[in-house]
C-alpha cells in the first residue's frame, strides 16, 4: 500500500497544484502561522540564543541516548510504569493489542499522536475489533472524513469550516448544519465528552521523555489529552526512542521553543507531566501506564553523525509552515505520515529511501525551513546529504552503506550524462566550443516541457559573456 | 575590507549563455570605477547543479576547475548570489577532509557576490540619469540566507534617485527556481513562479530587478509566456542589478 502512494509524489503534487481552493486554504493558513510565530520571537537576539540552546540540549540527549533510554526505563519503572521497547511498527502494534487484550478494551480514546499515524494503530485495531477513537479536534475531523493528518499540529488544516459543517451535520446524529466555528467545536466537544468516561484505554503521544525523572511531558490545548490520559483505567503512550532528554532541567528551553515555534503560543493551555499510575492517595489517574518506545529506522539514522541531527526534531512542524513547497502542495501529496521539510529528511528513514525517492529532491533548497527551526538542524543540509545517497549505490567507491533504499534514483544514463557535464566543464575548449549547442545544455533539462509549461525556454545570446569580453579587452588593447 | 585595484570576474554559466549583457554591465561598471577586471576564459559553472542534483564527484571535478582557472589572490567577483554561495560556503564543504581542502579554502575566501563588491568595497555612488520609474526587487533564497547580501540590492536602489522601490506580497518568498528542482517538480515549480510573477505585476512596478540570474532565468521566462495571454497587456520585463544601474548611470542599453 505504501509503494504505491508513495510513488507517485509527482501526481499527487500535479494534482495538489491543480486544485485553487486547497491552495489558498494552505496558504492563508501557513501566513497565519508564519505571523504568529514571528509575533513570539520579536528579538532576534533572544530567538539566536535559545535556539542555540535547544540544539545543544538535543544534541547532548542524542550523543547519550542509548544510557538515557536505559536510565528512563529504570526510572519509569521505579514510577510504577510498564516500558515496552518495539523496532518496527508491526511490533508496536502488536504490543499495544497485547495490553489492550489483556485488559479486555473494547474501546481506546486517542490523545494526539502522530507516533500512532506513523504505525497504523487505528487500522491495525479495527482490523482486530478495537475501536480507536481520536479526540484531538482536528483528529477527530480526519478520522470522520477518513483521512489523513495534513499538518503535524494541525491535522484537519486542509479542511475548509464548509467541508467540516458538512460532515459534521452528516455524521453526528442531531446535529444541524452549521458553518459558525464556536458552534462546530461546541459541537465536537459534546461527541467526545462522554467518550473519554466509556473509554476502558487512552493513548497519548509524547513530546519530550526525561530521562532523570522517567517523566513524560504532553503539551496540548483542548484538555483531550489530560482526559485521555488521567479518565480512563489504562494509559498507553507511544513515543519515537528520539524524544529523550537528559534532565529535568532541559524542558523550560524547548517548552517555550516548541509552543512559540508551533503555534506561535509562549505555552500552550495544558503541559501534561505524567509519571506514573495512580498512586494510593491520589483520587484521578489510570491504573497502568504503559510506555512504547518506537525505533523504526531511527538507528539508522542516529548511526550517521550528519543524519543524526535529523532526530534532534522536536516536532513543531515550523519548517512545513514556512516552506513554499508546503504551501503549494500540502501535506497529503507527501504520502508520508510526516509530510514538509522535516518528512523529507525523517520519512526516508522510517520507510527506506526507495519509498521516499522524489522526496528530497522535492525542495529549492531556499532555506526557509532551516531558518525557523528551533533546534537548529540543517534541513538543506540533510536534504543534500540524501540527494547524494540517491543516486549513490553502496559499497561503489569509498561509499559505506548508510541506509535502507540507497541507491534508489541511480541510472547510469544519468551518471554518464552529469560525467559529461562535468567534462563540458572542465576542459575550456571544449567548453567554449560546446556551451553554445544545444545539447550542452540537455543534461539540464531533461523535459524541455517540463520548463516551457510555466516558461518560454531561454533564449541562448547571439554572443556569450566570454565572446563580449574577449572582444571588449581586445578592442582597448 | 579595504579597496582592489584589480579583480577576476565570475560570470556564472547563466550569464554567459542567456545574459551576457548583464555581465558587460558589470564589467563597465567595475571599469568605470578604475577597477582592472581580469575575466579568466577558462571559468565555466561553479558546479552547483551536480551539487544539489547528489553528484559530489562531478560537482568537485568542476569546481577544482575553477579553482585552476582563477590563480592568484585577487577577489573573485561573482555575479549570482547562488553561485557565489556555492563558491564561498560549499566548496570548503564538498572538499572536507580532502587533500585539497586547504587550497579550496583560499579560494573561498576570496569569492565575493557582485552587490557586495559594490557596497562594501567600492562603496560605489550612483548618478540616476533615467527617467522616473518603478521597480521591484527580488533577492535570491542564497543572497538572502546564505550570503547575508539581503539589504545589498535594496540600498543599490536607494541611490539611484530616481527609482521607487515597490514591496511585492510574498517578497521573501522563493521563486520556484531551484536549479533542476523546476525541471523534476515542474508543477510546483511552476505553481511557486505563477504567484510570483501575480504578485510582481500586481505590485506597480514595471520590472523586477534581481542580482541573481537563476532567479531571472525562471521569472522572465514565466513572464514572457504569461505575456501571450491577452489579459497581460503590458510588458513586465526582468533585469540584472548591473544592467539596470549601468543603463541607468550613463551606460546605453545594448
Amino acid at each position: 500500500m505504501k509503494t504505491e502512494i508513495l510513488h507517485n509524489f509527482t501526481s499527487r503534487s500535479r494534482a495538489a497544484t491543480a486544485d485553487e481552493a486547497q491552495r489558498g486554504k494552505f496558504r492563508s493558513a501557513m501566513d497565519f502561522l508564519i505571523a504568529k510565530r514571528a509575533a513570539q520571537f520579536p528579538d532576534p537576539t533572544e530567538w539566536a540564543e535559545l535556539r542555540e540552546s535547544g540544539q545543544q540540549i538535543r544534541q547532548r540527549a542524542l550523543a547519550y541516548l542509548p544510557k538515557l533510554l536505559v536510565q528512563f526505563e529504570q526510572k519509569a519503572q521505579q514510577n510504577g510504569m510498564t516500558v515496552h521497547w518495539a523496532e518496527t511498527p508491526l511490533e508496536a502494534n502488536q504490543i499495544i493489542h497485547g495490553i489492550l487484550q489483556r485488559q479486555q478494551v473494547r474501546t481506546l480514546i486517542k490523545g494526539k499522536s502522530m507516533v500512532s499515524e506513523e504505525i497504523e494503530l487505528n487500522q491495525y485495531l479495527q482490523a482486530h475489533s478495537i475501536q480507536a477513537l481520536e479526540s484531538d479536534m482536528g483528529e477527530f475531523i480526519v478520522q470522520m472524513a477518513d483521512e489523513k493528518p495534513s499538518h503535524i499540529i494541525m491535522p484537519a488544516i486542509h479542511k475548509s469550516k464548509q467541508e467540516i459543517a458538512a460532515l459534521f451535520a452528516a455524521e453526528i446524529d442531531d446535529t444541524p448544519y452549521t458553518e459558525d466555528v464556536d458552534e462546530l467545536i461546541q459541537i465536537g466537544r459534546q461527541a467526545l465528552r462522554q467518550q473519554f468516561f466509556n473509554a476502558d484505554a487512552g493513548l497519548s503521544g509524547v513530546n519530550f521523555a526525561i530521562a532523570e525523572t522517567g517523566t513524560l511531558c504532553l503539551v496540548e490545548n483542548e484538555g483531550n489529552g489530560r482526559l485521555s490520559t488521567s479518565c480512563p483505567r489504562v494509559h498507553i503512550a507511544i513515543t519515537g526512542i528520539e524524544k529523550m532528554l537528559e534532565n529535568l532541567a532541559d524542558l523550560p528551553t524547548l517548552l517555550t521553543l516548541l509552543t512559540r515555534s508551533a503555534t506561535g503560543q509562549p505555552i500552550t493551555t495544558y503541559v501534561n507531566l505524567i509519571s506514573g499510575p495512580r498512586r494510593a492517595d491520589e483520587q484521578d489517574g489510570p491504573e497502568e501506564v504503559h510506555i512504547v518506545l518506537l525505533d523504526n529506522g531511527r538507528s539508522q539514522a542516529y548511526a550517521d553523525v550528519q543524519l543524526r541531527q535529523t532526530l534532534q526534531c522536536i516536532r513543531c512542524g515550523a519548517c512545513m509552515n514556512h516552506c513554499p513547497v508546503y504551501t503549494r502542495i500540502g501535506g497529503h501529496a507527501y504520502g508520508t505520515t510526516y509530510p514538509g521539510p522535516i518528512g523529507s529528511i525523517i520519512s526516508p528513514h522510517l520507510l527506506g529511501l526507495a519509498e521516499t525517492r522524489d522526496l528530497p529532491s522535492a525542495s529549492t533548497l531556499c532555506g526557509a525551513c532551516g531558518d525557523v527551526c528551533p533546534v537548529k538542524i540543517p534541513i538543506p543540509e540533510l536534504l543534500l546529504r540524501l540527494r547524494v545517497e540517491n543516486v549513490t549505490r553502496a559499497g561503489t567507491k569509498d561509499h559505506p552503506a548508510v541506509m535502507r533504499g540507497q541507491g534508489a534514483k541511480y541510472r547510469l544514463s544519468e551518471k554518464l550524462a552529469w560525467q559529461a557535464w562535468s567534462l563540458l566543464n572542465t576542459t575550456p575548449a571544449l567548453s567554449l566550443a560546446s556551451r553554445r549547442s544545444a545539447a550542452g545544455l540537455r543534461h539540464l533539462i531533461p523535459s524541455v516541457k517540463a520548463w516551457t509549461q510555466a516558461r518560454v525556454m531561454p533564449k541562448i545570446a547571439p554572443q556569450s559573456l566570454h565572446e563580449l569580453i574577449k572582444a571588449h579587452q581586445e578592442q582597448k588593447s | 575590507m579595504h579597496s582592489n585595484s584589480s579583480i577576476s570576474l565570475f560570470g556564472t554559466c547563466v550569464v554567459d549563455l542567456f545574459f551576457p549583457q548583464a555581465g558587460m554591465s558589470a564589467l563597465k561598471i567595475l571599469e568605470r570605477e578604475g577597477i582592472q577586471v581580469n575575466y579568466p576564459q577558462a571559468q565555466s559553472c561553479c558546479g552547483q547543479p551536480a551539487y544539489t542534483s547528489g553528484y559530489s564527484d562531478e560537482a568537485r571535478r568542476v569546481a577544482l576547475a575553477q579553482i585552476a582557472a582563477f590563480p592568484g589572490e585577487d577577489p573573485i567577483v561573482v555575479l549570482s548570489g547562488s553561485c557565489a554561495g556555492m563558491m564561498k560556503h560549499h566548496y570548503p564543504t564538498l572538499f572536507h577532509g580532502m587533500p585539497e581542502e586547504e587550497i579550496v579554502r583560499q579560494f573561498s575566501k576570496r569569492i565575493i557576490e557582485f552587490t557586495a563588491y559594490l557596497l562594501e568595497v567600492l562603496n560605489i555612488e550612483l548618478h540616476d540619469l533615467g527617467p522616473a520609474e518603478s521597480v521591484a526587487l527580488h533577492t535570491s533564497c542564497t543572497a538572502r540566507r546564505e550570503m547575508g547580501t539581503l539589504q545589498n540590492g535594496r540600498e543599490l536602489l536607494r541611490r539611484l534617485d530616481k527609482i521607487d522601490l515597490k514591496t511585492h506580497d510574498h517578497e521573501s518568498e522563493c521563486c520556484g527556481f531551484g536549479g533542476t528542482f523546476s525541471v523534476r517538480h515542474p508543477d510546483i515549480s511552476a505553481a511557486m513562479v505563477q504567484d510570483k510573477t501575480a504578485a510582481l505585476r500586481q505590485c506597480g512596478a514595471s520590472k523586477v530587478i534581481s542580482a541573481d540570474c537563476g532567479c531571472l532565468l525562471n521569472i522572465t521566462g514565466a513572464l514572457q509566456k504569461q505575456q501571450a495571454h491577452p489579459e497581460n497587456k503590458t510588458a513586465f520585463a526582468g533585469l540584472h542589478i548591473a544592467e539596470l544601474i549601468w543603463q541607468r548611470t550613463g551606460g546605453k542599453s545594448q
